[in-house]
């Protein structure tokens, strides 16, 4: 139904943008100037459908932050983003300042990680679904965000750490996120498993690290089990300016390495036989892109506890409106997850209130959504 | 260009597929590989490309081991037309031919790699499917397609594993032969697993009959499609005609089958 829906919306947009049409072949054209032209005509209609993705973020960005108790309207919201990067705020004019406080420092931290962490998951999802040829797979599903949870956890109540403060976080959790890695390397390798069962080991695996997280959490103080418990479960509400550098870092500097490997992802999609006589060294490629993602899962998950749904759903949305070529899906899907974290923060301002953790509105609404994917397998979506 | 394999052999996990297999290929032309199901035909063809390494023996192209080459290299001289399509997310058919561009473009797809692509599509006489969705096309067009892709890589030889299995008659017979005039056009090897044995006899410069991990016979149609090779390999009684100066095997079905036990 929603895919569907979706589906027809995407048709709809091309047509209402002659994008659809059977292109008119002028006299004397010869075919490869036609396909030409139709190839062109294709990647300009994936280019708008980004540009529009592009266009509903700023105005989800905005609108996010017009939400709260002190009233801002959405034009002063960007009026107060660009004085404050181009440093031009009246020191004398006390509604200037409490606007720049209220947007920058007490709303901006929270966007800026919901942001963050929307791209970086659902640029790993994106990638992993390509190299694993499997349209279920995302972090979570395959245990990462799992085992990333454990190391953060171990850190932060047993303070079980090679390094101190916030990268001795982000390592553990690196570490033990590359544990079901390595599941995912050795039974690609060994075992062929179909999509179905992948997803079972990467289940049974969240199963076992779950474990472990609730032994940690029960051995922990009962003050810092509440709010490692809080955290856990996916919130973007206790960031600070102080860790939005770590976590834009891990986000775009994975993001950026997952598009360079976009054209590889796109013969991965083929099958590992025909990848490797296209000169790509699967073995090497499949390690390299499951390290990046594990950096990733590990980053966004140190900082926000576990955010579900978003790396396996939004590049299933983005498919539907620009197609399975990673070099375009790929951004795309990062614009997706980025605006669906945004939805979610915004759903659960206006129904429930700012308190609750967005893991719990992304499960609410991802979870559903999972359901309908699984169900209504049309392989034309995939 | 010009293949040497020597001493090959090949196992998966204990069970092992042929051993001591030579072979030159040093002349541009088609070459059909013969056998009945299992005897490692794709195997080997997946070794004569590094998709696996054989477990002893050398394969030369060139007089360099592939063992030694970079995966890179080799897809620039080799190009391999799969079986079966195995795509999970499609794409547009010529975004899927466009990917045979690997090798040798960059990230962003030029107006040369359309233009190639587009010239591989007429070939096959797709042209028209440019802009449909892979999946939404039959198992002889998926065909088509792979071939085109092949053909897009611009390879010195051509690896195809039977490239001719899902098409019909028409389009067997057309694809055999606009593979054997590529390969006389264009001075490559074309390497083909194929079953038909007329098919194969017909347009083949060059035919290699394997049966139980080895080479049973090697040569021009005429020398390797005869009788008592099709009963030794296959177990078929049959007869073999010439027609055009070709051998033309014609089976005796219900003897052959009567034998095996099974009517």
């Amino acid at each position: 139904m929603a895919i569907e829906a979706l589906e027809n919306l995407a048709e709809r947009l091309r047509g209402a943008l002659s994008l659809s049409k059977t292109l008119e072949r002028s006299d004397g054209e010869s075919d490869e100037d036609y396909v030409y032209r139709e190839y062109k005509v294709a990647t300009f209609s994936k280019v708008l459908f980004l540009l529009s993705f592009v266009l509903l973020f700023i105005i989800l960005v905005g609108y996010r932050v017009t939400l709260g108790e002190y009233d801002i309207g959405f034009i002063d919201v960007y009026s107060t983003i660009w004085k404050h990067i181009t440093d031009s705020i009246d020191p004398n004019d006390m509604d200037e300042l409490l606007d720049d406080n209220v947007v920058w420092e007490q709303r901006m931290p929270r966007i800026l990680t919901a942001v963050l962490v929307g791209i970086g998951l659902a640029a790993a999802g994106a990638a992993m679904q390509s190299m694993m040829k499997n349209p279920l797979a995302d972090p979570y599903t395959t245990g990462i965000s799992s085992g990333a949870l454990f190391g953060a956890t171990l850190a932060m109540t047993a303070g079980f750490t090679l390094i101190s403060g916030y990268y001795g976080r982000v390592l553990n959790a690196f570490i033990f996120a590359l544990v079901p890695a390595l599941f995912i390397v050795l039974l690609s390798k060994w075992k062929r498993p179909s999509p179905a069962m992948m997803i079972l080991v990467g289940i049974a695996i969240m199963y076992i690290f779950n474990a472990f997280q609730s032994y940690m959490m029960l051995r922990a103080d009962p003050n810092s089990a509440s709010s490692v418990y809080t955290w856990s479960v996916g919130s973007i509400g206790m960031t600070t300016w102080e860790q939005i550098p770590i976590i834009a870092f891990i986000s775009i500097t994975g993001f950026i390495c997952l598009f360079l490997m976009t054209r590889i992802l796109n013969a991965l999609n083929s099958g590992d036989a025909y990848a490797k006589s296209l000169g790509i060294n699967v073995n090497h490629v499949r390690i390299v892109c499951l390290v990046i993602i594990s950096l990733v899962a590990a980053g966004i998950v140190s900082f926000t506890g576990i955010i579900g749904f978003i790396g396996l759903v939004s590049p299933h949305i983005a498919r539907i409106f620009v197609g399975s070529d990673n070099r375009i899906l790929l951004p795309a899907s990062a614009l997706i997850g980025a605006c669906m974290m945004l939805i979610c923060d915004v759903v659960g301002f206006l129904i429930i209130g700012m308190s609750l953790q967005i893991g719990i509105i992304t499960a609410m609404i991802g979870g559903p959504l999972f359901m309908i994917i699984l169900i209504a397998q049309k392989k034309e979506v995939w | 260009m010009a293949i040497h394999v020597e001493g090959l052999g090949a196992r998966y996990g204990k069970f092992r597929v042929w051993e001591n297999i030579n072979l030159d290929i040093d002349e541009p032309g088609l070459v059909g590989i013969l056998g009945p199901n299992g005897v490692g035909k794709s195997t080997l063809m997946y070794a004569l490309n590094k998709i696996i390494e054989p477990s002893e023996g050398s394969v030369l192209i060139d007089g360099v081991d592939v063992k030694d080459m970079d995966y890179k290299d080799i897809a620039k001289i080799v190009a391999y037309v799969p079986q079966q399509s195995n795509e999970t997310f499609s794409m547009s058919v010529l975004d899927t031919v466009l990917m045979g561009r690997y090798p040798v473009s960059g990230f962003t797809t030029s107006r040369e790699d359309v233009r190639i692509a587009t010239r591989c599509l007429k070939m096959m006489g797709i042209t028209d499917l440019a802009m449909r969705k892979f999946n939404e096309l039959s198992a002889g067009q998926h065909q088509k397609v792979m071939i085109a892709r092949g053909l897009a890589q611009q390879p010195k030889i051509l690896l195809l594993d039977e490239p001719t299995s899902n098409l019909d008659v028409y389009h067997q017979v057309y694809v055999m032969k606009l593979l054997r005039d590529i390969a006389k056009e264009n001075g490559i090897i074309v390497i083909v697993i194929c079953h038909d044995l007329n098919v194969a006899s017909r347009f083949a410069d060059r035919l290699i009959l394997m049966s139980k991990g080895e080479i049973v016979a090697d040569g021009p149609a005429g020398s390797v499609i005869t009788k008592e090779n099709i009963k030794d390999v296959y177990n078929m009684d049959s007869d073999v005609v010439d027609v055009d100066g070709r051998p033309y095997v014609i089976f005796h079905v219900d003897e052959s089958i009567r034998s095996e036990g099974l009517m």
